[in-house]
């Protein structure tokens, strides 16, 4: 097998500092945002007492979910042994690390005592989902930063393998937990169901693919290092493959909810009555996150490498209006206590919950996604990640 | 090899530092510098305190954690190492709290040692029964029409008998 | 730094001895003053015993006596607890609410039913089963709360409540709390049953003596275990619901007339 030469980017560039400064601007944001919250309390947010997770949370769930699915392509190349793949996976790990970084500490920046975050790490409930996230998350980082090592450091290369697989199966787990968050609640409609789980790692593969193109093409365009249409394309291809996949489980999983009368009217708001929410969920999630994406990686456009690019980006758009959907919508449908009964009340019983998130809330959760990319940024400064040459020739020896 | 094991503590000194830098934010205290010595506003009432002053100045730490956990999750109510005790007492003459201006019986200690508690974002510094003495802000307003009413009062047998006829 | 105790021992005595219990007790009550002073007697524990998982508080909602547009329940609560009310609020949609009433309407019969709304007190609560600190917990008592020590404000027994009667603090309250019940920012509250009272050993709560002062006598305050109890005779006697009891959760307020 040809071996492939993984080179520093080069971080001197008035370009690179200019990127560097630009995407720390808005970590500083994100950070200004965070001390305002911090020092007013929630109520400088548009979250209340019902819509208690607001768009933090939508971001920082996305960001979690994303992490898991960019750790992907280097499982694909380290378990089921794809040598294509090889080259890819270390910007995959570090990827990974990075917007899992940047997820965790949106939502922790988002607790009503954010200073308390070390009684979140010394106070266990172990009938908490809430608190096997907290190990998982831990377990991630120490499992894919090994991982990462293996792959970076030759002495330590033999173990690779089953660093790998070992990164891989806690990724499933982990993905899982994240699904099960929801989907453990049992007051509200449309979470108390199993099917969210899976949904939610077949979601991580699309938006980690989507995120680790776009990186991946970014930092090729702007090094100039040749990358080739081999890779490209592959990739698009199998982005397509987990696109359908969401846009499969999504329909299934209203369609069993639609099945049982009981749902019926909150499936009803979500997919009619909901207003924004429901415009987020047809142009959103299903439109501009699944069909169009579908539609240009399945036709000739998805051969222009600007098309690739434009559909990666909607994947993410249509990712973020999917987490809205899901923790929003299922929070602005009021409980139904007294089935079949009118409510009225002081603490807007009955009627459905308006939520318009606030500029430090939205600037608390881009700054999670800027922290992201900053690490990524660093990292390929740093660290040998990125092959110096990926153009087709490099990657056809590979396969031999 | 070692250049390598420098750029991944590098790396791992940028992650670290993003998340000292946000942790940081979360406690703005001032340091001690250089503060003026504690004054120690003598105790409104009582003779001593619930301990030697001594074994309160090193340990009141301590005894009000014990007692705050075994009060809130078991529902023990002793007096001795209750905070409201301690406010009942220690609360200054001039402001009637133990928190309200920087010579307060629980701040000036604290800002000395640059110790910083929480406590008050949530326990009231005043006295129990407090209420009367202090002009009505506008969060307590609501209390106004209550206030004659309430007074501390606890339920005799004559009132649950007016209650339950 | 604090060592938490791990919770007080749940698990129910057999009926068997708590009958026992609470018949010695009541004994002594009704040997030492017969009449009104049994419910003190019986339950104003000393100071220095922990909450006993023999009582388990509980709270009966007569909603045919829930009188219509009256909130004496909501504002003595507001009053004992230090919430301020909501038409007072500056934010009113952030304002915490520990109790509300509930108007509710049969669309078809157009029957009208109004109730006061506030924690259940579930045997098996949703929300201390979520809360990944431990912070909301169940009292031996029954009584279901948060220590607000622990509590990191992550809102997950928010999400988890069946019966949204759980308020985040969004703002600061300036020392405007009464100095019996602690409440600050960024934590979440709800209903205590009075736990400061019930220590006290008041044996009731502020709700319930404000509706009977008003002389509705919709709620009944008391020890569900103790068959002697107000609330146990008169729980025997009245049809009684728990919201939501699709979901099996063994609620500590039980309402008639729903
Ligand atoms: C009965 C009233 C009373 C109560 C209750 C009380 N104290 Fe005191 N405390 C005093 C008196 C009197 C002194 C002696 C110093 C003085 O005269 O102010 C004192 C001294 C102290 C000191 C030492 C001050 C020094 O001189 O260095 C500390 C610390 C202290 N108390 C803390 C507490 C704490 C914490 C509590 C609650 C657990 C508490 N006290 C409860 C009356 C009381
Ligand atoms: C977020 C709000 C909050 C903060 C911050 C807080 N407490 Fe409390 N505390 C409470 C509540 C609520 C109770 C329960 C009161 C009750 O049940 O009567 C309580 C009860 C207590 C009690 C038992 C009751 C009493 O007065 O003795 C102690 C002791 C106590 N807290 C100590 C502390 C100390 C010391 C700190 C600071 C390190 C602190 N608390 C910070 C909310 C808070
Ligand atoms: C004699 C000075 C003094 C007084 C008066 C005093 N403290 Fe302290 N307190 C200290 C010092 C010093 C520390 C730090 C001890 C350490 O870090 O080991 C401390 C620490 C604490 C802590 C633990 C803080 C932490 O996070 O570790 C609490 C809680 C506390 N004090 C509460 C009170 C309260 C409540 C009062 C008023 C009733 C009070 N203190 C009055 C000197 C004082």
């Amino acid at each position: 097998m040809a071996s492939i030469t993984f080179r520093e980017v080069e971080g001197s560039s008035l370009k690179y500092w200019l990127l560097f400064g630009g995407i720390g601007l808005f970590v500083l944001f994100g950070f200004l945002s965070y001390l305002y919250m911090h020092h007013h309390g929630h109520v400088v947010t548009g979250m209340d007492n019902q819509i208690v997770w607001g768009l933090p949370h939508v971001f920082a769930v996305f960001l979690i979910v994303a992490a898991s699915g960019a750790l992907n392509v280097a499982s694909i190349a380290s378990v089921f042994n794809k040598p294509m793949y090889k080259p890819l996976a270390p910007l995959s790990a570090i990827l990974a690390l990075a917007l899992m970084l940047g997820g965790l500490l949106v939502l922790v920046l988002d607790l009503g005592r954010s200073d308390r975050l070390i009684v979140a790490m010394t106070h266990f409930n172990f009938t908490s989902m809430f608190t096997w996230n907290v190990f998982l998350y831990s377990g991630f980082f120490a499992l894919v930063g090994i991982y990462l090592w293996t792959m970076l450091d030759r002495n330590v290369k033999a173990y690779s393998k089953a660093a790998g697989t070992a990164a891989f199966i806690w990724r499933l787990i982990l993905t899982t937990g994240t699904g099960s968050l929801f989907g453990f609640l049992i007051a509200r409609e449309l979470y108390g169901t199993a099917m969210l789980a899976p949904m939610f790692i077949i979601m991580s593969f699309a938006y980690g693919l989507a995120i680790y193109l776009m990186v991946l093409a970014a930092a090729y365009a702007w090094t100039g290092r040749p990358l080739g249409d081999a890779v490209m394309l592959r990739l698009k291809s199998l982005l397509a493959v987990f696109v359908a996949a969401v846009l499969y489980f999504v329909v299934v999983y209203h369609l069993t909810n639609l099945y049982f009368a009981k749902m019926g009217s909150v499936e009803s708001f979500i997919l009619r009555d909901g207003g924004i929410i429901t415009t987020l969920f047809w142009v959103g999630q299903i439109v501009i996150g699944c069909v169009i994406p579908l539609v240009i990686l399945l036709t000739g456009l998805g051969k222009q490498r600007t098309w690739i690019m434009i559909a990666c980006f909607l994947v993410v758009l249509g990712g973020i209006a999917q987490m809205y959907v899901t923790i929003i919508g299922a929070q602005a449908y009021p409980l139904d206590m007294f089935p079949g009964m009118t409510m009225k009340s002081s603490f807007y019983d009955g009627v459905v919950h308006g939520y318009a998130p606030t500029m430090p809330e939205l600037f608390l959760g881009l700054g999670g996604v800027a922290i992201a990319l900053l690490v990524t940024t660093f990292a390929v400064k740093v660290l040998r990640l990125l092959p110096a040459n990926l153009d087709d020739a490099t990657v056809a020896k590979l396969e031999h | 090899m070692a250049g390598k094991i420098k750029r991944l503590l590098a790396l791992g000194a940028v992650v670290l530092t993003t998340a000292a830098l946000a942790w940081a934010g979360s406690d703005d205290q001032p340091k001690a510098g250089g503060a003026p010595k504690p004054v120690i506003t003598k105790a409104a009432k009582g003779e001593q305190c619930v301990e030697p002053n001594d074994f309160m100045r090193r340990n009141h730490m301590k005894v009000l954690l014990h007692h705050r956990d075994e009060t809130v999750l078991e529902g023990i109510r002793t007096k001795k190492y209750s905070l409201k005790e301690c406010i009942n007492c220690h609360a200054s003459e001039k402001t009637g709290s133990v928190a309200a201006s920087k010579d307060d019986f629980c701040v000036s200690c604290h800002s000395y040692a640059a110790v910083k508690i929480d406590c008050f974002d949530c326990h009231s510094t005043k006295p129990q029964g407090s209420m009367a003495m202090h002009p009505l802000n506008a969060e307590t307003a609501h209390y106004a029409h209550k206030l004659a009413a309430q007074a501390d009062r606890k339920i005799s047998a004559e009132d649950m008998a007016g209650i339950a006829q | 730094m604090s060592d938490m105790k791990p919770m007080p021992e749940t698990s129910p005595n057999s009926p068997e001895r708590r009958r026992f219990i609470s018949a010695a007790t009541v004994a002594a009550g009704v040997t030492l003053v017969p009449g009104v002073m049994l419910i003190e007697v019986a339950h104003g524990r000393p100071e220095d015993q922990p909450a006993s998982s023999a009582v388990r508080w509980g709270m009966l909602v007569d909603a045919t006596k829930c009188a219509a547009g009256c909130d004496e329940c909501v504002s003595a609560c507001s009053t004992e607890n230090g919430w301020t009310p909501v038409a007072e609020s500056k934010h009113p949609k952030q304002a915490p609410q520990w109790i509300r009433k509930l108007e509710l309407q049969d669309p078809l019969t157009q029957m009208e039913t109004n109730l006061p709304m506030m924690c259940q007190h579930c045997a098996e609560p949703p929300c201390v089963d979520v809360c990944p600190t431990g912070a909301s917990f169940k009292r031996a008592d029954g009584i279901v709360l948060v220590n607000r020590h622990t509590c990191i404000g992550c809102r997950y027994c928010m999400m988890a409540c069946p019966y949204k009667a759980r308020s985040l603090v969004h703002e600061p309250l300036n020392d405007t709390q009464k100095p019996d019940v602690p409440r600050g920012i960024g934590c979440v509250e709800a209903c205590t049953f009075c736990v400061q009272k019930v220590d006290r050993g008041d044996g009731t709560t502020a709700c319930v003596e404000a509706c009977t002062a008003a002389g509705h006598n919709a709620l009944v305050f008391g020890d569900m275990n103790d068959p002697e109890s107000e609330i146990s005779r008169r729980l025997r006697e009245l049809p009684t619901k728990q919201v939501r009891a699709d979901l099996n959760l063994n609620l500590g307020v039980r309402y008639h007339g729903i």
